[in-house]
C-alpha cells in the first residue's frame, strides 16, 4: 500500500546502449507511470553522470518528490550515488530504491520482449517497496587509526610503509619468521635484472626500524571481529624460544645446532638448515626461531646446546604462544600466493627425475647466496650444456589452473638470460603464447631472443628419461610438439626448469572465513570491482594488494600495496565512516520475551533485560544480518533497510 | 432505559463457546443484569423470522461463534451484521477457522465419503447422501449447502472485534462484554487479547537454557514431556513464542505445549512460517543431511502448525496432501 | 510434455554477499539465462523468513529460490545454516499443503559462480516448467467457496 500523497520519481536510465540495446526503456518507463503514488517519471542516456543525478535533484527540488526510485545497474555499483543525490536535494537518502536491470536483466537476456517485461516486474517491486522504507538517519562511528597489515611480502612491506611514513601506527603479521615473502627468495627480477634483494632488503630494514611498524612474524590472526573503523583482531604469535630482547643475531646458536638435515624452506628444499635458525642472512627481524617440529629439546626432550653456546642467554625452552588482541580500523590483506606443485603433473617428472627444478628452486640456485653460492650447476655438479624452460605448467589447463599466471613468460625468459649468461648452455624455451605487457617486458624479450635461446612454441608433453639415440643417453629428454613446424621434438637436456604457475597461498581460505571475504572459482580473494575497485574487498575497511587477488608481478604488487595504504589511510584520515542502517532491532511493544533470538545470533548481540521481560540488540555488536528477524516467532525483531513490509511488498511487486 | 441487547449465535462449532458463556458462572448474572439476551439458539428458542424483525441497531451486539461452512451459516452471519451494530468473532472457530478449519486439510468430496460410505460405524445400505433439495412423505425438504472450505467469519461478513481462544477464556468474554457496555472499546478490527505472544506469561519461559539446540522433535502423542521445563527446550513443538497471549497459560499448566488457539501474535504474519523460521534457528543439524533428518522427526506439520488457523492462513487450505497428485474434487 | 506457452514466475531470495553478487557477474560476465527469475537481495540467506516463501507462493510465484553462500563462507559466519535447516522443514510442509518439493531450491552459489548462477536458473526454469503452473490462488479456487464478501482489513492487524 502506498500512502495517497507520495509523490515517487522514478528514473530509467538507458545506460548508453547497455541497457536500451535489449530493455525498450520508453515501454518501462510507460509502464512506471501506471504504478501507484508515481508523480514524474523520466528516462535518461546515463542516470549516474552529473546531468543524470542533476534530474533527481531538481525533481525533488521543483516537484517536492517524496520518493525516488532508479531503475538502471546494481545497486551494488550506484546506490551509493544516488543516495547522496538524494540526501544533497534534501530527501532522505534511505526513501530510494534502486532497480538493478542492467546486471540481472538486460545483460543476462537477450529477447527484448522478455527483458522488458523483466524490468517492468523488478521496477514495480522497487516502487512497491519504496514506499515502505523511512527516512533513517546515517549511522556514523568512529575510525581507529591503526592498520593490520597481513601478510609482509613485497605487497605488505609496501602498503604498511607507506602507512607508516604517513605517521600511522601499522600491525604488520607475517607468518613466517622473516618478512619478504618470495621476493626474498629472488634472484634477479625481470626486466631490469636487478637483483632483487638489492631493493627488496632496504625495504625490510625499513620496515624492521620503522618506529610506527609493529612487526609480528612468526604470527597468524586467528580471530576478527567488529567492523570498518572498529576491528578487533586475535594474533597468535607462535613461540620463538628466543627472548628478542636478549638475542643480538649473532649466529653460535645455529652454528651448533646438533639438526642440521631439516630441508630449507627458504632454499625450496636445495639446501638444508637447523632446527634453531634465521631462514636466510638479510631476514628481518634478525633473530633465530626454534623450529619445535625438529628441535631435539622438543621431539626427545634433550639436548639444549644452543641455550648452553648463546652468550646472551636469550634461548628460553618455556617461552610460550602469546595471544595478542589488537584494535584497527583498516585491514590490508596481502597474503600473496604459492607455486603450483608441480609434482601434480608426473609426466614432467618433477621430484622423480634428478635436474628437473622449479622456478623457485632455479631462483636459489641463481642465487649469490643460494647453495651454490649462485652458480648454475647439476646435481652432479656440473654446468649444463642444454637447459629446457618449460612455460605454463599448471597454467591455462582446464585440468589445474584455468588462469595464465601473468609472470612465468617473464621469468622464463630471465632464466633463459641468466642460464646464457652464466653458463653459455643452449636454453630450450617450450611456450604456448609469449605474453609480454608490461613496461620494458617486450624489449626484454627481444633482447633474450638476440641471446641466441632457442623459443619452440608448444607446450611440452613430458620429459623422459628413455633415450632413442646415443645424443639423448644419460640426458632427460623433453618432448614436445614444435607448432610451428608441425613436428614432435626431442630435445636432450642436462636440466629441466618447471615455470609453475600461481595459486593463492596456502591458509588463503581459512583468512577468507576468518575476514568474511570471497574466493574467486580459483580461490584468490574476491576484489570489490575488479577494474574500479581492484583493492577494495566487498567488506568496508578490509583492503586487498598484491598476489591474493590473482598473479601479479613486482611491479603491480607495489602498486597495489600503495594503493592499499592509500585506501587505509583515506578512510582512518577521515576519523569518521557512515554505516549502513541495516542492524536489527527489537520492538519492546511486540517481543514477548522468548528469546529464541538470543540463540539464533552468530554475534552475541543480544541479551535479556529481565526487569522488562524483553530481549534487546546492542547496535554497535549486531552486523545486520537478519537472521533474528527471520527467526522472531511474534514479529517482534525487524531489521532496518530490510523490513519484512519491505520485502513483501517486493515481492508483491515482482509478482504483479 | 431498556437495557441493550445481545445476541450469540453458533456456526461450525463444538459448543465450546457457548459453554464460556455459562462459564461465566456468577458474572452470568452481571450480565443477564445488564443486558438482555435477544438470540441464543443453544438456550432458547429463536426462529430466523424473529431475528428479520429486529429494526437495525436494535440488538448491540451479536457474539458468534464457530467457522462458516454452510450457506445457512452464511445466511444467519449475513441477517446479524446487517442487525447489529457491533459483531465479535467469538473464538477460534470464528476467529481464524478454528478446529472445524482443519477440514480445508482436505476436500468436500472426501469427508462425504468418509462420513456416509467409509466409516467404521457407518450404517447405510442404501448408500445415502445428503442432498440439498429432497422430497420426504410428499414434502419438498431444504437442506443447506455444504460448502467445498471452511471460512473464518471474516471472510462472509465484516467483523468489528475478535475475541480469541478455544474457546475465549471467561474473563476475556467478561471484560469484552464490560468495555461494549461501558463504551470502552479499542479500535475497530481489534483482537481482544493482549498484543504479545504466550512466553511473556508463560510460567515456564524462565526454565529456557542459555542455548538451545533441538535434535529431535517430540510429540505428546508418544511421550510425557517434564512438567518444569520450557517445552520447546525439550524438544516438543510449543506454539507459544508466535501465540498471542491471553488464555491463562491453561494448557501449560496442564503440562501440555501451547496449540496456538489465539491465533498468531500480532507480528506473525503466517504462524507456520513464524514457527519454522524459529524451529530451523534451533535445530542441532548442521549439514545437508542432517537437517534433512531433523525434518523428518516433524509430524503433520499443517495440522501442527496451523491447527486452529488453517483457513486464515496464507495458504488458507491444503491442495493435495501428496506431491503432484491432484484432489478428489 | 511440458507446456512450451507456459513461463514460470520465480521469486529468488539472493544473499548480499554471495549469490547476489554472483548473479552481478553472471551479468557483467553476460550469461544469458532465462528471465524467469526475478531476484529480491537479503543481506543473508538467514534473513529468509519461511513467511517470505510461503507470501511468494500464496501471491503466485510458481517456483522459489533460496541463495546464500556455501556452507562455511557465510558472511555473517553461520547464517546460511539457518536458511539450510529451515529449508527441509519448509519443503515438507509445503508438500503437505500440495506444494510441490522441486518448486522450492536452496543452492549455495559463490560470489564467483555466476556461471553455476546462471546454470541453476536455466535448470530450475525448466524444472518448473515441467511442473507446470502452480498459480495458488486458482489452483485452490476449485476447493473454496467463492463468497463474494471482500475480506475485512481487519483480519490482518
Amino acid at each position: 500500500m502506498i500512502a495517497q500523497d507520495e509523490k515517487i520519481g522514478v528514473y530509467v536510465c538507458h545506460c548508453g546502449t547497455n541497457i536500451s540495446g535489449t530493455v525498450d526503456v520508453s515501454a518501462v518507463a510507460e509502464y512506471a507511470r501506471t504504478l501507484p503514488g508515481v508523480a514524474i517519471v523520466r528516462e535518461y542516456k546515463y542516470m549516474c553522470s552529473e546531468p543524470g543525478q542533476d534530474l533527481i535533484r531538481k525533481d525533488i527540488e521543483e516537484l517536492n518528490l517524496t520518493r525516488v526510485v532508479v531503475s538502471s545497474c546494481s545497486p551494488l555499483m550506484h546506490e551509493v550515488t544516488f543516495r547522496k543525490a538524494c540526501n544533497d536535494a534534501g530527501l532522505n537518502g534511505f526513501l530510494f530504491q534502486m532497480s538493478n536491470i542492467r546486471e540481472q536483466c538486460s545483460w543476462v537476456h537477450d529477447d527484448r520482449e522478455r527483458a522488458t517485461a523483466k524490468a517492468k516486474q523488478l521496477l514495480a517491486a522497487a516502487v512497491l517497496r519504496v514506499g515502505q522504507q523511512v527516512a533513517m538517519e546515517e549511522r556514523i562511528v568512529p575510525v581507529r587509526p591503526e592498520t593490520l597489515v597481513i601478510g609482509a611480502g613485497i605487497a605488505g612491506i609496501e602498503a604498511a610503509v607507506r602507512l607508516a611514513d604517513a605517521g600511522r601506527k601499522v600491525y604488520l603479521v607475517e607468518r613466517l619468521p622473516s618478512i619478504g615473502g618470495h621476493m626474498a627468495q629472488f634472484d634477479k627480477t625481470f626486466p631490469t635484472l636487478d637483483c632483487a634483494a638489492c631493493i627488496l632488503t632496504p625495504k625490510m630494514v625499513s620496515v624492521g626500524q620503522h618506529p610506527n611498524i609493529e612487526l609480528l612474524t612468526y604470527s597468524e590472526v586467528e580471530a576478527i571481529t567488529g567492523y570498518v573503523g572498529n576491528f578487533r583482531v586475535r594474533v597468535r604469535r607462535r613461540a620463538t624460544s628466543i627472548d628478542p630482547t636478549k638475542c643480538v643475531g649473532c649466529g653460535l646458536c645455529w652454528e651448533k645446532c646438533a639438526v642440521k638435515k631439516v630441508p630449507s624452506e627458504f632454499d625450496a628444499g636445495m639446501s638444508m638448515r637447523t632446527a634453531i635458525y634465521v631462514p636466510f642472512a638479510q631476514a628481518v627481524p634478525n633473530k633465530p626461531v626454534i623450529d619445535r617440529e625438529h628441535c631435539l629439546h622438543f621431539t626427545r626432550g634433550k639436548c639444549g646446546i644452543c641455550q648452553k653456546t648463546c652468550p646472551a642467554d636469550a634461548i628460553d625452552f618455556d617461552i610460550q604462544d602469546e595471544i595478542l588482541d589488537l584494535e584497527v580500523g583498516a585491514i590490508i590483506v596481502a597474503t600473496g600466493f604459492t607455486l603450483f606443485d608441480a609434482g601434480e603433473l608426473a609426466r614432467y617428472g618433477y621430484g622423480r627425475l634428478d635436474n628437473v627444478l622449479t622456478a623457485l628452486q632455479f631462483e636459489r640456485l641463481s642465487h649469490a647466496s643460494g647453495p651454490t653460492g649462485g652458480e648454475i650447476l647439476t646435481k652432479s655438479g656440473e654446468r649444463p650444456g642444454a637447459v629446457a624452460i618449460l612455460h605454463c605448467i599448471g597454467s591455462r589447463d582446464e585440468n589445474h589452473l584455468k588462469y595464465c599466471s601473468r609472470v612465468c613468460c617473464m621469468y622464463s625468459l630471465k632464466f633463459a638470460h641468466l642460464v646464457r649468461e652464466k653458463t653459455h648452455a643452449e636454453v630450450y624455451n617450450f611456450y604456448i603464447d609469449m605474453r609480454a605487457f608490461g613496461k620494458g617486458y617486450e624489449e626484454f624479450y627481444r633482447r633474450v631472443m638476440s641471446e641466441g635461446v632457442h623459443f619452440i612454441r608448444g607446450k611440452a608433453a613430458e620429459v623422459s628419461t628413455v633415450a632413442e639415440t646415443p645424443e639423448e643417453e644419460g640426458k632427460l629428454i623433453v618432448v614436445g610438439e614444435d607448432t610451428l613446424l608441425g613436428v614432435t621434438r626431442r630435445i636432450p637436456v642436462d636440466m629441466v626448469i618447471l615455470a609453475s604457475g600461481m595459486r593463492p597461498a596456502e591458509g588463503t581460505e581459512k583468512l577468507a572465513r576468518i575476514l568474511s571475504l570471497g574466493c574467486t572459482r580459483d580461490g584468490f580473494y574476491l576484489e570489490k570491482h575488479v577494474k574500479l575497485a581492484p583493492v577494495d574487498s566487498p567488506s568496508d575497511g578490509i583492503f586487498l594488494a598484491g598476489a591474493c587477488t590473482g598473479p601479479k608481478d613486482i611491479p603491480d604488487a607495489v602498486a597495489q600495496g600503495a594503493a592499499a595504504a592509500a585506501g587505509a589511510l583515506s578512510l582512518i584520515d577521515k576519523g569518521r565512516v557512515i554505516i549502513e542502517p541495516i542492524t536489527s532491532e527489537i520492538n519492546p511493544e511486540v517481543c514477548a520475551g522468548c528469546q529464541l533470538c538470543i540463540m539464533t545470533c552468530p554475534y552475541t548481540a543480544i541479551h535479556f533485560d529481565s526487569e522488562r521481560n524483553v530481549s534487546v540488540i546492542t547496535e554497535e555488536l549486531c552486523k545486520g544480518c537478519g537472521t533474528c528477524v527471520a527467526g522472531c516467532p511474534s514479529g517482534a525483531a525487524r531489521q532496518k533497510s530490510y523490513e519484512d513490509s519491505q520485502i513483501y511488498a517486493e515481492i508483491e511487486g515482482v509478482l504483479a | 432505559m431498556s437495557k441493550p441487547k445481545v445476541a450469540f449465535y453458533w456456526c461450525a462449532s463444538c459448543g465450546g463457546c457457548e459453554e464460556t458463556v455459562v462459564d461465566l458462572a456468577e458474572d452470568i448474572l452481571k450480565v443477564v443484569d445488564a443486558v438482555d439476551i435477544a438470540l441464543w439458539p443453544v438456550a432458547l428458542d429463536f426462529k430466523k423470522k424473529d431475528v428479520e424483525a429486529w429494526a437495525p441497531g436494535e440488538v448491540t451486539v451479536a457474539f458468534i461463534n464457530g467457522s462458516v461452512r454452510l450457506s445457512e451459516q452464511l445466511e444467519w452471519v449475513r441477517l446479524l451484521r446487517e442487525k447489529c451494530p457491533i459483531v465479535v468473532a467469538f473464538g477460534a472457530c470464528a476467529h481464524l477457522g478454528g478446529i472445524p478449519g482443519l477440514a480445508n486439510a482436505t476436500t468436500r468430496e472426501r469427508i462425504l465419503e468418509n462420513k456416509y460410505f467409509n466409516a467404521p460405524t457407518l450404517d447405510n445400505p442404501d448408500g445415502l447422501q445428503p442432498l440439498t433439495a429432497c422430497t420426504v412423505y410428499g414434502c419438498d425438504l431444504e437442506l443447506p449447502e455444504f460448502w467445498k472450505d471452511v471460512k473464518p467469519l471474516d471472510e462472509v461478513i465484516e467483523v468489528d472485534y475478535y475475541l480469541p481462544g478455544c474457546p475465549p477464556p471467561a474473563k476475556t468474554v467478561m471484560s469484552a462484554v464490560t468495555a461494549i457496555l461501558e463504551g470502552t472499546l479499542p479500535p475497530k478490527g481489534a483482537v481482544l487479547s493482549p498484543a504479545k505472544a504466550l512466553c511473556e506469561a508463560c510460567p515456564l519461559n524462565n526454565t529456557k537454557p542459555e542455548t538451545l539446540s533441538i535434535s529431535e522433535f517430540k510429540r505428546v502423542a508418544t511421550s510425557t514431556p517434564d512438567p518444569g521445563q520450557c517445552f520447546l527446550a525439550q524438544g516438543y513443538i510449543c506454539m507459544g513464542p508466535a501465540t498471542r497471549a491471553g488464555c491463562g497459560e491453561r494448557c501449560i499448566r496442564a503440562n501440555m505445549p501451547c496449540r496456538g488457539c489465539f491465533g498468531p501474535a500480532p507480528g506473525a504474519r503466517d504462524i507456520g512460517g513464524k514457527m519454522l523460521g524459529a524451529l530451523g534457528s534451533l535445530g542441532a543439524a548442521d549439514t545437508e543431511e542432517t537437517s534433512m533428518v531433523l525434518a523428518d522427526t516433524l509430524v503433520d506439520l499443517v495440522g501442527t502448525l496451523y491447527r486452529f488457523n488453517l483457513p486464515a492462513s496464507l495458504l488458507k487450505r491444503q491442495y493435495t496432501s501428496g506431491t503432484g497428485v491432484p484432489p478428489v474434487m | 510434455m511440458p507446456d512450451q506457452q507456459f513461463e514460470p514466475k520465480i521469486v529468488g531470495f539472493l544473499c548480499r554477499w554471495c549469490s547476489y553478487t554472483g548473479a552481478d557477474l553472471a551479468g557483467t560476465s553476460r550469461i544469458q539465462y532465462p528471465s524467469n527469475i526475478a531476484p529480491i537481495k537479503v543481506m543473508c540467506s538467514g534473513r529468509v523468513d519461511p513467511t517470505f516463501v510461503i507470501t511468494a507462493f500464496a501471491d503466485g510465484a510458481d517456483g522459489v529460490l533460496i541463495a546464500g553462500c556455501h556452507p562455511g563462507d557465510c558472511h555473517y559466519s553461520v547464517g546460511n545454516y539457518k536458511a539450510m535447516r529451515r529449508f527441509p522443514m519448509l519443503a515438507k510442509l509445503l508438500d503437505q499443503f500440495g506444494i510441490e518439493r522441486a518448486r522450492l531450491r536452496l543452492e549455495w552459489i559463490s560470489a564467483s559462480e555466476g556461471h553455476l548462477y546462471a546454470d541453476l536458473v536455466k535448470s530450475f526454469s525448466e524444472e518448473v516448467r515441467a511442473l507446470g503452473p502452480l498459480r495458488w490462488k486458482q489452483r485452490i479456487a476449485p476447493l473454496c467457496e467463492s463468497v463474494d464478501i471482500a475480506r475485512s482489513q481487519a483480519a490482518t492487524v
